[in-house]
């Protein structure tokens, strides 16, 4: 074997879950014999055929999947160039691409012989999903929340409570994503022989960012089929938001190792670029430690987690996954940052123009996606993953329109 | 010798527990803690886990957690850290107390092992408490720590097969840090039943010293561990005191140094 050859992008995590230098486990050791057997269990579901086959069969009957990729035709024409698409998680069973993975890590829990789940949600869309799973499996359930976004996401939680599941509003530090994880893992830390933690992004000690990425990745194979099939090629341009980094995640892995298409990540760029005002990790953070594994965080000088801001709560989160990071050394995916404001304006304009209103995660993609079309020829093609629907966020719009706070 | 040797072996001479209060740094301010160290030093304390206020703790429990909170609302610095303890070490000379850190790996990443080893050990600290490092990343830490004596602590739970304890207890130095209950830090009733045989199979692996921590906060508690442990750590029994010390400094003083008193006595 020739030992120069260029090792597959896709070849990551190693055994220690590590993505190039990113990843790992951080975590109290009264963790580490649950890591040690959720990694157990997991390897060992992904090479069950039954295993395979009963998720595959939730995707179809119960998700509604595959997603549908779809021409905006509209939007096409107001940016003016490339043809865009858009990958539609927000079709899926409640409305967004978090159930994917909450479904996944559901049936790891029942091969575990666990009977309870808890997860952290930040917009809610990962709560709904667990919520959904839960009651799906007969799954005892706890949602942590930060109270801000209990405030922000009402629609969410109502939704959550309908399906059985508590959800436990969190008051400490900023009351948002962050700090319904670190509760979230308190609790983990003293049910941890009962209990799976589904955590909802690619973040974490190893090997959620794995798994949570592999059960995310049918949104990638799909649009890799759809696009050869609807168009006979690859997409030029991949764009999706990242926040911890799921659903990107699972769009670009497929793609990673396809040297012709371009990948582009969207954070949250807040108020603005000062400390506090946005959250955008990757593009004003560096390497630390945060919620258990080493990747891009925001931080102060001391390591001490940084406050951070978005309009959208499932992108206000100080972190994010370690295989962005390890993506964002290599320049494999070029990440980016969408303000608050300009979120906003496109959550408008997807509305009035397809006819479609996106999640204000998905909203910073869009942003994006148009610039980028609109410097690009007919020929090419644009995928946005659309990664949820706006619902949940319509109530929120209304207050910061008529507020015009921004 | 590190101080920490020397005073475990002073102990087993004595057929003593130790007493390891954990503290705040900074709670409400570090003019406070520095007040505070000596007293708790008079009134029995043997060592000090010397708590770094981490804004995102996933170990601890709401006390500690709020008592973290409050320490870095006026924006609390390591270096401060660092400079107060080293002034209350200065006053110690004659009969320094020794003090250890405890430390999420977030803090001391960002730092650099090597800079916040030297950082420490300039401040009077002879080890450190990790908290969130499990025994396969401490690699570094434990090396750069070993090359200048001075101790890394790994933490061992109900939850820590035999295999894994084998590899914790090797990285130890100076004690092994024995979490008593599966969950985060905090008070509790009783302490588990399963801690005995737990402490039994540990004894069989080491003879470094073994000190219990999370959930002991009564003198009973005490009581009972002396016979089995080489050391007890009390934390959030201790720091729910501190929750008014903003606001009234020597009633808080006062019961902090009471319970540390009471725990002495248990002892014998």
């Amino acid at each position: 074997m020739n030992s120069t050859l260029p090792t597959a992008i896709s070849a990551v995590p190693d055994a220690r879950g590590r993505f190039g230098p990113y990843g790992g486990r951080f975590v109290p050791e009264t963790l580490m014999f649950a890591l040690e057997q959720l990694d157990t269990a997991y390897r060992a579901a992904r090479s069950d055929p039954a295993f395979v086959a009963q998720f595959q069969r939730l995707l179809a009957d119960y998700v509604g999947r595959p997603s549908r990729l779809y021409l905006a035709e509209r939007l096409t024409r107001e940016a003016g160039g490339a043809r865009i698409y858009l990958k539609r998680e927000d079709l899926n069973h409640t409305g967004a691409h978090k159930i994917n993975n909450a479904l996944g890590q559901a049936l790891i829990t029942l091969r575990m012989g666990k009977r309870r789940v808890i997860a952290e949600t930040g917009a809610g869309m990962h709560g709904v999903a667990t919520a959904t799973a839960a009651a799906l499996f007969g799954l005892e359930c706890r949602v942590y929340m930060g109270n801000e976004d209990v405030r922000r996401q009402a629609l969410n939680v109502f939704r959550m409570r309908a399906m059985g599941a508590e959800v436990f509003p969190v008051e400490s530090g900023s009351r948002t994503l962050k700090d319904a994880t670190n509760e979230a893992m308190r609790d983990w830390m003293s049910s941890v022989e009962t209990t799976h933690y589904i955590i909802g992004s690619v973040v974490g000690p190893h090997p959620f960012p794995m798994m949570v990425r592999d059960f995310q990745s049918c949104i990638g194979q799909e649009t890799k089929q759809q696009c050869l099939q609807q168009l006979g090629k690859l997409p030029d341009v991949i764009v999706a938001c990242v926040g911890g980094g799921s659903n990107a995640a699972g769009m670009f892995y497929p793609f990673v190792d396809e040297p012709s298409v371009e990948l582009v990540g969207v954070e949250a760029g807040g108020r603005g670029p000062r400390p506090g005002d946005h959250a955008a990790t990757l593009n004003n953070g560096r390497p630390g430690v945060l919620h258990g594994s080493f990747s891009y965080v925001l931080q102060d000088d001391d390591g001490q987690t940084a406050d951070v801001h978005s309009v959208s709560a499932g992108l206000d989160y100080p972190g994010v996954g370690p295989e962005h990071s390890y993506w964002h050394d290599l320049h494999r995916v070029r990440y980016c940052s969408v303000s608050d404001r300009e979120a906003l304006d496109a959550f408008h304009l997807c509305g009035r123009l397809e006819g479609i209103l996106p999640a204000l995660e998905t909203a910073h993609a869009l942003v994006e996606a148009l610039r980028i079309a609109a410097t690009r020829s007919p020929d090419d093609v644009v995928v946005v993953c659309f990664s949820g629907r706006g619902d949940k966020d319509c109530a929120e719009v209304a207050r910061l329109t008529a507020q015009n706070s921004l | 010798m590190n101080p920490l040797d020397a005073l475990f072996q002073r102990l087993r001479a004595e057929k003593r527990a130790a007493l390891m209060p954990f503290l705040t740094a900074g709670d409400p301010d570090l003019a406070f803690t520095q007040q505070l160290l000596p007293r708790m030093a008079a009134a029995g304390a043997d060592l000090f886990e010397i708590g770094f206020p981490f804004s995102d703790p996933i170990a601890d429990g709401p006390v500690i957690q709020a008592s973290y909170t409050r320490a870095l609302r006026h924006g609390l610095k390591l270096a401060d850290i660092f400079r107060s303890l080293h002034e209350v070490h200065q006053t110690w000379k004659a009969k320094p107390t020794p003090l250890v850190a405890m430390a999420s790996y977030s803090l001391i990443y960002r730092m650099g092992a090597t800079a916040f080893i030297e950082a420490a050990q300039n401040a009077g600290l002879c080890g450190a408490v990790l908290p969130d490092l499990p025994v396969e990343e401490a690699n570094e830490f434990a090396s750069v720590a070993q090359e200048r004596n001075f101790h890394p602590i790994l933490l061992v739970t109900p939850t820590t097969s035999p295999a894994r304890a084998e590899k914790v207890v090797k990285v130890c130095r100076g004690f092994v840090y024995v979490v008593s209950v599966v969950g985060i830090t905090g008070t509790r009733e009783a302490l588990p039943a399963a801690l005995r045989e737990q402490i039994a199979r540990l004894r069989t692996l080491t003879d470094l010293p073994l000190c219990v921590g999370f959930g002991v906060s009564t003198p009973d508690h005490v009581r009972e561990l002396q016979t089995i442990a080489d050391g007890v750590i009390v934390g959030s029994a201790l720091v729910k005191h501190l929750e008014n010390a903003s606001s009234d400094r020597t009633a808080a003083l006062t019961a902090v140094c009471q319970l540390v008193k009471e725990l002495r006595a248990a002892l014998g």
